[in-house]
């Protein structure tokens, strides 16, 4: 029972026949080490005595430093009590050399492993999203063999979470880019005194490509991104190994759902996200620019009629639709370590998701052109 | 060291906790006390609350009524700085162990001292969580491991490493010998009693494992119906005429671990006497 100035760890020295004597007192625990660590540390010579016997407390960090400062020095320790004596020889005993970092690989060699390592990764990405593909291919004609297994309350239940529930946000989005696409267009047009082109730009890049394309990176975002953080936490908990001991097939039950109901439901909101844009834009045209609506949507429907853009879309929404579904159900199925795993996966399912459904998009494109789709 | 004001041999003290779950009622009214340098073993049939009353002893649940005392602190109405320095006081080792995954076994340990204690040096610091580790029965190489390269039972390891880093004085084990094998789970309750002995730990331990209650526990708590309706010994429990613990601890099971302890005892027993003869 010491005052708390007095219990403070300390230590003083001296020279005590002819030897070097430290002399510790208070309490050598945690919260009273103060600066003895540090003072320790700055020691000098070797072979001093350390004398214990004015230590009311010890912890094991106390014992360890006093363990660690003998040992160094050379030093002996003295007038340990009963239990600081116990502390010793227990934190002696766990002196042993343990690795507490792991040892940084030379500059060259990790350059080298790094480049090494992507470049596998990037292969072992593409064969296993082959073998991804092969997979769900199987499974898609086990179910068309037995349509029994065909599971349309997962499926109408991904309809939900994947298309209506998005149905506010892609067209808030639409709107809003109709409304960017006629304010700029306007602003060019008419420096040509051709500002009733404006309703051409806006039917055409509503239908052939923005709209598809905005709504693909919001699916991407929205559905791509929680079908790689499902699956993989349902990977992290064993829930997938546990289902396929019960014999069923998670591609049958996880990924094909996810699949189809995003191959479905794209086409719908991509169609919905080009006729929000295109109203988005009318309204602009009308309070802008002041063209009424009955113009507008004339207009519209004579730009629209003689093109092929409406049904390059519906070729294109579900395309897109299918590789934002496998790169997030890929990514998930993916997943084996831990929690971080999980989030960089979901990362990676929407880049990719986005990387290809552009690459494609401009595919398509070069695609739809050569074949006289203009 | 008695701090103002602080009971000398009540560490944690509950009164009147209820908690309750939507309709669910967990506690009603429970009060439990745990006294300073005790091994306690809290029981109870699945769903009856342990973990529940372990996270209201330690803030993480807002109990709906009650009262509770840590080293004298009244938890649910102190002020921040009252629970940090009581927090310094107390380890947890949850029952997933709950390692930060991004993080190696070392730099779990070292969390607690760096949040803590932000002046003890880089090198003080990797000494500790090598010492740590060792004192845990983790193999050397574990220090630069993330907790998904370590199997079950060195999780739990690392956990109580990370638990004991501040050399606390109050422990608490949620399940730690579950899903251990039966030499680590007697290893683990080796390392418990050795280290309530050596640090004079008190420790709050929710199990199930009867071989860690006969033989570790100094008292144990049970709880059913809504409360802890009996605290002490083994052999004081057992002379009690309730239903749920005569069936716990005279269950086959029950019997098995009473025996092993008994046997134990006696070739104990018949040690010392052969030694007192020689």
């Amino acid at each position: 029972m010491s005052l708390p100035m007095s219990s403070v760890a300390r230590f003083s020295e001296s020279v005590e026949d002819g030897r070097r004597v430290l002399r510790f007192q208070g309490d050598l625990v945690l919260p009273r080490l103060g600066v003895l660590p540090t003072r320790l540390e700055r020691l000098k010579g070797k072979g001093m005595v350390l004398d214990l016997a004015g230590v009311d407390r010890m912890d094991t960090i106390g014992a360890w430093l006093v363990h660690r400062t003998a040992k160094e020095r050379d030093g002996e320790i003295i007038g340990a009590r009963n239990g600081v004596a116990v502390l010793l020889r227990q934190v002696a005993r766990a002196d042993q050399p343990v690795k507490v970092r792991p040892d940084p690989p030379p500059a060259l060699t990790r350059v080298l492993d790094e480049i090494g390592s992507a470049t596998m990764l990037a292969l072992e990405t593409m064969l296993g999203l082959l073998a991804f593909f092969g997979a769900m291919l199987v499974s898609i004609a086990q179910v068309i063999r037995q349509p029994r297994r065909f599971r349309i309350n997962a499926i109408v239940q991904r309809f939900e979470v994947v298309g209506v529930h998005a149905f506010g946000i892609i067209g808030l989005m639409s709107f809003l880019v109709g409304i960017v696409i006629a304010q700029q267009g306007a602003v060019q047009l008419r420096q040509f005194g051709a500002e009733v082109y404006t309703i051409n730009l806006i039917g055409r890049s509503s239908v052939k490509e923005l709209g598809v394309l905005m709504t693909a990176i919001m699916v991407a975002g929205r559905s791509g991104s929680s079908f790689a953080a499902q699956l993989g936490s349902m990977k992290l908990a064993e829930e997938v190994a546990a289902m396929r001991t019960i014999g069923v097939s998670p591609m049958e039950a996880l990924v094909l759902p996810r699949v189809f109901a995003t191959v479905s439901m794209m086409p719908l909101l991509a169609f919905y996200a080009a006729i929000v844009s295109i109203i988005g834009g009318g309204i602009f045209c009308w309070i802008g620019l002041g063209i009424p609506p009955i113009t507008f949507v004339q207009r519209t429907r004579e730009v629209l009629s003689g093109t092929t853009d409406l049904w390059q879309m519906l070729v294109k929404a579900p395309v897109f639709g299918f590789i934002i579904a496998m790169a997030g159900c890929f990514q998930g199925m993916q997943v084996e370590a831990d929690a971080e795993e999980v989030g960089m996966r979901t990362t990676t399912a929407v880049v990719q998701g986005i990387f290809l459904v552009i690459v494609l998009d401009a595919f398509f494109a070069v695609f739809f052109t050569s074949v006289g789709w203009l | 060291m008695s701090e103002k004001g602080e009971p000398d041999d009540i560490v944690i003290a509950v009164h009147g906790l209820s908690n309750s779950f939507g309709e669910q009622i967990i506690h009603e009214g429970l009060d439990l006390e745990v006294r300073r340098g005790e091994i306690l073993g809290v029981v109870g049939g699945s769903g009856t609350g342990k973990s529940v009353l372990m996270r209201s002893i330690i803030g993480l649940q807002i109990p709906d009524a009650g009262e509770v005392e840590v080293f004298g602190v009244k938890m649910l109405t102190a002020r921040e700085s009252e629970l940090q320095a009581v927090r310094k006081r107390w380890g947890i080792l949850f029952q997933g162990a709950a390692l930060f995954s991004t993080l190696t076994v070392a730099e779990n340990v070292q969390v607690p001292l760096r949040e803590f204690y932000p002046r003890l040096s880089e090198r003080l610091l990797d000494e500790i969580a090598a010492y740590k580790i060792v004192m845990v029965g983790l193999p050397p190489d574990a220090g630069p491991k993330y907790p998904a390269e370590l199997s079950g039972g060195m999780k739990k390891r690392a956990g109580i490493a990370r638990a004991l880093a501040l050399d606390p004085e109050l422990l608490f084990l949620d399940e730690p010998t579950a899903g251990l094998d039966p030499i680590g789970a007697a290893a683990f309750d080796e390392l418990v009693v050795e280290l309530r002995n050596q640090l004079g730990l008190t420790v709050f331990l929710i199990t199930h494992d009867l071989d860690t209650l006969y033989t570790i526990c100094d008292r144990v708590a049970v709880l059913s119906d809504r409360k802890v309706v009996a605290v002490g010994t083994i052999p004081e429990l057992l002379a009690l005429d309730h239903e749920w613990i005569q069936e716990y601890f005279r269950g086959p099971r029950g019997r098995a671990a009473e025996e092993a302890v008994e046997a134990e005892e006696a070739r104990e027993a018949a040690a010392a006497e052969g030694e007192a003869e020689r």
